[in-house]
C-alpha cells in the first residue's frame, strides 16, 4: 500500500491512469458526457409503464431519446462492453439487464467472453487475479522486454 | 451528550439482500456469508444503538445523472425503500434522525465540508442490505437510521484522504450534540470487485486483508491510497471503500477490533466485514 503524504493531484496525470488499467472503462467525466442520454434512457426504465413500453417496441421506445445509432445497434444487441465505450455506466445499464430478467453475475459475465457457468466457477474459486491486469503500460513494457531477449 | 461508541465496515451486495428477502441465506452458496454476521447480530442486540449514521452510495436509484453531490446526508423523517427496476425490497420503511442530522450537517457546514442537505429520497440496496445483515428481518428497523450518500460512480469520488477528514468531523459534530444518544456509523461497499468490462471478477483477497489490518490500532496510512491504487489493485468498484475511511475517521485516533469476517465470493464480490470500537 502507497504511503506518500497527501498532495493535490494533476488532473491531467489523474485522468491518464485511469486510462491504463486493462479491460477497463473508468465512468470519467468525458465518458459521463457521452454517454448522457444513454444512462438517462437506462433510468427511465425504472418506471413499470416504460418498461412496458420498451419491451413492446425496443426500437420505438429508443427512437424517442437523443442517442447516436452506435448507442441505438449496442442497446439492441446488449453489447455491454460496447456500451461502456460509448459511455454507459454499469449502475445505469443495470436497469437494461433487469429488465431483462438477467442478475449481475449473468450480464457481467457477458462482458468477460466466459460462460455464465464459466465464470460462476471461476468467482467461487477466489475471482480473477489482478496478476498481469494492473496496467496497459507495464505490459507492455514487460513484452517489449521479453522480445528483446 | 451524543458519542460515537462503535463502527462497523460492511459490503451491501444487492445478491445479499436477495438472499434474505428469499429465504435462502441457508444455501451452501451464501450460508459461510451469513454465519460471519451471527456474532453481529447478536452483538448489536446487545448495543442497542439509538442512531446509525450509514455511509453507502446510491446505485443510479434515487440520483441519476442529473445531480451528482460528493457528500449529502439525509435530514429528512423517513426514506422509502427504492424500486430498483423489480419493485421495492419488502423491508421496513427507514426512520431518520432530523435533530441530529440537521446538527450534523449544520457543524460540518462550519467545519468547511460544503454537504448537499436531502429531504426526500428513497434507499436502495447500498442502504437497505447492512441493515438487514446487522438487524435481520424485524418489523420495524430497532434505531434510527442518518444517510450518507458518497458519489463513487462518477469520476472523481472524493479521496481517501478528504473521506477520513470527513469522519472526523463527523466525530466533533456529534459530540457536540446535546442529547445522550448512542451513536454508530457504519461505512459499506466494497470490498474488491469489478462488475465491468472483461476484467470483471476481479478479486484481491491479501490487499483486502490488509485493508481490514488498516482500520485497527492508531495508524492513518489508509487515508493516503491513491484512488488509482483502489482501481488496479481491487476492480473498478472496489473504490467504494473510500467509504470505509469515513467510518473510520469518525472513530478518532485508535481503534479495538471486535470482529472480523471475510469471504468470497458473493456474486462478483469479495464480502468484508469488521467490527470497531473506539479506544
Amino acid at each position: 500500500m502507497s504511503t506518500e503524504d497527501p498532495k493535490r493531484e494533476d488532473i491531467h496525470d489523474y485522468l491518464a491512469e485511469l486510462e491504463d488499467i486493462p479491460g477497463t472503462r473508468v465512468y470519467t467525466a468525458k465518458r459521463a458526457r457521452q454517454g448522457y442520454q444513454l444512462n438517462q434512457f437506462a433510468m427511465s426504465l425504472m418506471k413499470p409503464e416504460n418498461r412496458e413500453r420498451w419491451k413492446a417496441d425496443e426500437r420505438a421506445y429508443l427512437d424517442e431519446w437523443k442517442l447516436t445509432d452506435d448507442q441505438k445497434q449496442a442497446l439492441l444487441a446488449r453489447d455491454y462492453n460496447r456500451l461502456l465505450d460509448l459511455g454507459g455506466n454499469i449502475y445505469f445499464l443495470a436497469k437494461v439487464f433487469s429488465t431483462d430478467g438477467l442478475s449481475f453475475v449473468q450480464a457481467v459475465s457477458t462482458m468477460t467472453g466466459m460462460s455464465v457457468a464459466d465464470y460462476q466457477a471461476m468467482m467461487v474459486a477466489g475471482g480473477r487475479s489482478a496478476d498481469g491486469v494492473r496496467s496497459i503500460r507495464a505490459n507492455a513494457l514487460a513484452a517489449a522486454a521479453k522480445e528483446t531477449h | 451528550m451524543a458519542r460515537i461508541t462503535a463502527g462497523v465496515g460492511c459490503s451491501h451486495v444487492p445478491a445479499l439482500g436477495v438472499a434474505v428477502d428469499f429465504g435462502k441465506t441457508g444455501e451452501d452458496y451464501w450460508k459461510p456469508i451469513f454465519d460471519g454476521f451471527e456474532w453481529t447480530k447478536a452483538w448489536e442486540r446487545e448495543a442497542r444503538p439509538d442512531v446509525v449514521i450509514l455511509v453507502y452510495n446510491d446505485h443510479a436509484s434515487a440520483f441519476d445523472m442529473k445531480l451528482i453531490p460528493t457528500f449529502a446526508i439525509g435530514c429528512g423523517e423517513a426514506f422509502a425503500p427504492a424500486d430498483e427496476g423489480w419493485g421495492p425490497r419488502k423491508v421496513p420503511t427507514v426512520e431518520g434522525h432530523p435533530d441530529l442530522a440537521w446538527h450534523i450537517a449544520q457543524s460540518l457546514i462550519l467545519d468547511e465540508f460544503d454537504m448537499t442537505i436531502i429531504n426526500e429520497m428513497d434507499v436502495d440496496h447500498g442502504l437497505t442490505v447492512p441493515l438487514s445483515m446487522m438487524f435481520g428481518q424485524p418489523e420495524a428497523w430497532p434505531c434510527k437510521v442518518i444517510p450518507l450518500a458518497v458519489n463513487v460512480v462518477t469520476y472523481p469520488p472524493p479521496s481517501g484522504n478528504r473521506c477520513w477528514a470527513l469522519g472526523e468531523a463527523i466525530g466533533r459534530a456529534v459530540a457536540s450534540f446535546p442529547e445522550d444518544l448512542n451513536v454508530q456509523i457504519w461505512g459499506t461497499g466494497g470490498m474488491s470487485h469489478q462488475l465491468q468490462g472483461p476484467r470483471a471478477g476481479l478479486i484481491n483477497a491479501a490487499w483486502d486483508g490488509r485493508f481490514l489490518d488498516g482500520l485497527v490500532g492508531d495508524s492513518d496510512a489508509l487515508r493516503r491510497i491513491p484512488h488509482i491504487e483502489y482501481l488496479r489493485e481491487t476492480g473498478s468498484e472496489g473504490i467504494e471503500m473510500v467509504m470505509w475511511l469515513i467510518m473510520r475517521g469518525a472513530l478518532g485516533k485508535a481503534t479495538r477490533m471486535l470482529h472480523r469476517h471475510y469471504h468470497v465470493p458473493a456474486s462478483n464480490t469479495a464480502v468484508g466485514h469488521i467490527v470497531l470500537e473506539p479506544t
